[in-house]
């Protein structure tokens, strides 16, 4: 049966696999191969990682828009895929997700109010008064003014656009809220509004967040434990402030490295751990660790070992042979 | 204005120096829309001294893309109207044939995009694909073409050269389709190498290994970069000045270390301040209220007061790109007497500085 889920988690993730067929049906691409966590409740949970990682297969795979090929995912301790269709219909308004590109979100065709008001109709929620009412708490809640119910996508700003994207997931009053690269399409100036947005709305309601990113800087701004992703796997996990400032694993380390930073030179020291390659192909990943083979640390080990998945310090857990050995990280 | 001291010139006066591999003046770009002419950019002011790696930052629309493709004169065909003066190396390319234009482009200026796989042709191999440029250029024999596509691959980094020059672009990776890219760009040996977003498509670990190659190839073959991105922190590893612009104008124009430390613009400063690396964590990011004026109705003088915390009477007169010394240039009267905030007043308290700052 199903392992035991921590009573604070929201959601919990046991060895998940999430496998796709490549075009020629010869292979099996094991996009997300073995995670395990927990969300807890309230918090930000950030997953980073490089693309093809995995890490929106697994937010897509939290919200159930694709289904497992093994392993669990638990909300509130239980397993929705077990539930009556109905049930689940009406479970999965608890656990919204929101994606990168608002362009491609919003149906160019229809009114923002009218996007704002479809998962409500979907859903069947309420008269219609309470529909609109609803609709246009949303809107107010995230900033948005009424008026701008009546227009059409492309009359809005990029900005804009990801507001009425976050009202529409709002609407249903979820519990939880997967955000895939939600500010990446933003310019810098607003990213910095929508960003603090999120953490108002999570305060005011409650919210869990999910957030899938790239960006380094937003993911530890914003979140209060971080998981990195690399071909399939975690790597490492573990509340922000250790993983981004001691990081145990030498992906880690170089994602870390080799963050771009908005500092003069006398500031930006000369650490830089340069990666060597690319990502290589899920289809084929590597025998053992997965990223020894752009590892400056591999040893023999880590080509036949698949590194145990370790609680080296309280609440912090990484997959390294060589974790716990001094001196291994870089001065 | 500000008193009167003898340093401070109007932009016009500010002429490239001897040094200056390109100076551009007064450059403006304006398109036919079938709302009437648009004004994409007016007043640009800028030089670049040969090797010298230049950045320029600006959030979408500010029209950085659009200044890096008019020194190509790579325009669409709706341009109404190219205004000022673009001289590289005594060719004015705002005004040369386009005869004079084809032999400059690709040998003597070159270009790289961000998006590598629309830049190279899927039917052609990547070798073919680098040589064409040198044989168009130089008439050199395919089999002399070959081996210094071979070389110039090697430079770029790409590992077993010999077998990735019969390669197809969807054969190789993103970062070695940008790889290739930066290979087809100097292989001729350009003075300039404008990068539009080169790295914005890729990873940050291979962002890493594209940067270090752009800095390492522009300093050991004196090549000028001239790189334009939305990203601070690729202008801060990797170039030495920065220039910032907003809605069509240049605002500032300062070495890297001194825009950052200390930005003489509110609008640089305001970007600074909203980058979540500077900030405390989970504290609230500051950020410009507003948005960018539209192209349709900008505004009259400063186009940056509608969202400015100093604006005051008088940001609606005309800003001149002034002469902050030190050959710092700022579109802002009020500069003198402005102490605004960058990147080194949040580093204190900043997760990932604080990590790096610390040996």
């Amino acid at each position: 049966m199903t392992p035991q889920a921590a009573d604070s988690a929201i959601v919990s993730v046991r060895d998940l696999q999430v496998g796709f067929q490549t075009t020629d049906r010869r292979a099996i691409v094991k996009a997300v191969d073995g995670v395990s966590f927990d969300v807890r409740r309230g918090e930000t949970f950030g997953i980073i990682g490089e693309s093809g990682s995995g890490k929106t297969t697994i937010g897509r795979a939290l919200v159930f828009l694709l289904k497992p090929s093994g392993g669990a995912i638990l909300h509130n301790g239980l397993d929705p895929l077990a539930m009556p269709r109905q049930q689940f219909q009406n479970h999965r308004r608890d656990y919204q997700i929101i994606f990168q590109d608002p362009n491609a979100a919003l149906n160019p065709r229809m009114t923002i109010l009218s996007s704002v008001l479809e998962p409500l109709e979907l859903a069947r929620a309420g008269s219609k008064a309470e529909r609109l009412q609803r609709a246009h708490e949303a809107m107010d809640r995230v900033g948005l003014p009424q008026d701008l119910g009546e227009r059409y996508p492309h009359q809005l700003s990029g900005g804009q656009k990801q507001r009425v994207v976050i009202a529409r997931a709002l609407t249903l009053r979820p519990k939880l809220i997967v955000c895939d690269e939600v500010v990446a399409a933003l310019d810098m100036s607003i990213r910095g509004d929508v960003l603090n947005l999120f953490a108002e709305l999570q305060r005011d309601l409650g919210l869990t967040y999910v957030f899938i990113t790239h960006d380094l800087a937003v993911v530890s701004h914003i979140s209060e434990r971080i998981a990195v992703m690399y071909l399939g796997r975690f790597v490492e996990l573990g509340p922000t402030e250790k993983v981004s400032e001691r990081p145990l694993h030498p992906y880690t380390q170089a994602l870390l490295s080799a963050e771009p930073r908005p500092l003069p030179s006398t500031m930006r020291g000369n650490n830089r751990i340069v990666l060597q390659g690319e990502i290589p192909s899920p289809i084929d990943p590597p025998s053992g660790c997965r990223f020894r083979t752009r590892c400056q640390y591999a040893q023999a080990v880590c080509a036949e070992k698949t590194p145990d998945w370790r609680e080296l310090m309280p609440d912090h857990w990484v997959a390294c042979h060589f974790a716990d050995r001094p001196n291994f990280s870089p001065s | 204005m500000a008193a009167a001291q003898p340093a401070q010139r109007g932009s016009e006066a500010v002429a490239g120096g001897p040094q200056a591999l390109m100076s551009v003046r007064g450059l403006g770009i304006r398109f036919k829309t079938s709302h009437g002419v648009w004004q994409a950019t007016r007043k640009i002011d800028f030089d670049i001294a040969p090797g010298e790696r230049v950045g320029i930052v600006g959030e979408s629309g500010c029209g950085k893309t659009i200044t890096g493709l008019s020194i190509l004169r790579l325009l669409p065909n709706n341009l109404a109207g190219l205004d000022g003066s673009i001289h590289f190396d005594g060719t004015d390319l705002a005004s040369c044939s386009t005869r004079e234009m084809r032999a400059i482009r690709g040998r003597r200026i070159a270009m790289i995009f961000q998006e590598p796989m629309s830049a190279l042709d899927p039917v052609f191999t990547v070798g073919h694909q680098i040589a064409e440029t040198l044989r168009v250029h130089t008439g050199v024999t395919k089999e002399e073409a070959r081996e210094r596509t071979l070389d110039m691959l090697r430079r770029v980094g790409i590992a077993s050269p010999e077998r990735r020059i019969d390669d197809y672009p969807h054969q190789l990776s993103g970062g070695m389709r940008q790889r290739v890219m930066i290979a087809a760009a100097l292989i001729c040996g350009p003075q300039l190498l404008i990068a539009d977003e080169p790295t914005t498509a890729l990873d940050v670990t291979v962002q890493a290994q594209i940067l270090e190659l752009l800095r390492d190839l522009s300093e050991t073959s004196n090549t000028a970069l001239m790189l334009i991105t939305h990203d601070l922190g690729v202008v801060a590893e990797t170039c030495t000045r920065m220039i910032t612009m907003y809605a069509g104008e240049v605002i500032e124009d300062a070495a890297v270390d001194d825009a950052l430390v200390r930005p003489l613009h509110p609008y640089t400063s305001g970007l600074l301040r909203s980058l979540p690396h500077l900030s405390p964590r989970h504290g609230k990011l500051p950020s410009i209220p507003g948005r960018v004026p539209s192209i349709m109705d900008m505004p009259n003088g400063c186009r940056f007061k509608a969202r400015c915390a100093h604006a005051v009477a008088g940001c609606e007169m005309e800003q001149a790109l002034l002469d902050a010394g030190n050959g710092r240039k700022v579109r802002c009267w009020r500069f003198r007497e402005l102490d605004l905030p960058g990147a080194l007043q949040h580093a204190a308290t900043a997760p990932i500085a604080a990590m790096v700052a610390s040996p």
